[in-house]
């Protein structure tokens, strides 16, 4: 039972994390060019919009989940575990972010969830 | 439709630096903390592990290199659905198992090289998508 919570913490933390810090980086808007100056202002602007600073927490506790559970079971069932967070982030960008899921990229994404499960299993 | 290219082509590279970076990154810190030592769980051990990380070049390029994952990561974001990103920043793994057989002389079993073609596979499919299916900013307010 403590695994599967720590689990669901690890999954919808690093999920919600970066789907707060992509609206973040939307809402911060791309840097006009890709050279370190833009680049340095694009940074400047970025950590200063609160959806960065509601993301970076969730990602931490994510991180945490992530050492515990570690502790707990082989590294072979923890991240072929947690290679669920591909689908559910994929929902959280569909419903969340008003992103649009074409079925090519509903069958990547499912090929790769099932890929980094049999990579991290070994 | 030139955009659109454009677009894609930066997406693409912005993707292919976030995997360098990460895999640099963690590659030096693993190296890092491997000559430090296992930490004792102390408060005197965990100074003296503060201590040695700071101190320790390596762990500076394995930061240096994180930074580089994180700035690549938030660029991309900026303009590339996160749907789009997610999964093709899976390719690292394959990435790290090619790795591991050609400097490390590791072998690979024949099911992780089977989730390496299905995350290879898989990056294609998704890539063949377009890196953004929402409006821009300025777009959405004009």
């Amino acid at each position: 039972m403590r695994v599967v919570l720590a689990l669901a913490v690890l999954i919808f933390g690093s999920t919600g994390g970066e789907i707060a810090i992509t609206y973040g980086m939307k809402e911060t808007g791309e840097p006009a060019r890709l050279r370190p100056l833009e680049l340095l202002q694009f940074l400047g602007r970025a950590v200063r919009n609160g959806w960065f600073w509601a993301g970076v927490p969730l990602m931490a506790l994510s991180f945490y989940s992530l050492l515990i559970l570690l502790s707990w079971e082989p590294i072979s069932l923890v991240i072929p575990a947690s290679a669920l967070s591909y689908v559910v982030g994929t929902l959280g960008a569909k419903y969340i972010l008003g992103e649009q899921i074409s079925t090519a990229r509903w069958a990547g994404v499912l090929l790769v969830c099932a890929g980094v499960a049999l990579v991290a299993a070994g | 439709m030139a955009s659109e290219k454009r677009l894609r082509i930066k997406t693409l590279v912005m993707v292919l630096a976030m995997v360098v970076c990460a895999n640099a990154g963690d590659l030096m810190l693993k190296r890092g903390m491997s000559q430090i030592g296992e930490v004792q769980l102390t408060a005197s051990g965990i100074a003296q592990a503060f201590r040695l990380t700071v101190t320790s070049g390596t762990i500076w390029v394995a930061i240096f290199f994180l930074s580089g994952f994180m700035l690549s990561y938030m660029t991309v974001l900026s303009w590339a659905d996160y749907s789009y990103v997610m999964p093709a920043g899976a390719f690292g793994y394959a990435l790290l198992t090619l790795l591991a057989v050609v400097f490390l002389h590791e072998s690979v079993s024949p099911r992780r090289w089977f989730g390496v073609v299905l995350i290879c596979v898989g990056v294609l499919l998704v890539g063949q998508t377009k890196p953004r299916t929402t409006a821009a900013a300025s777009e959405a307010v004009a």
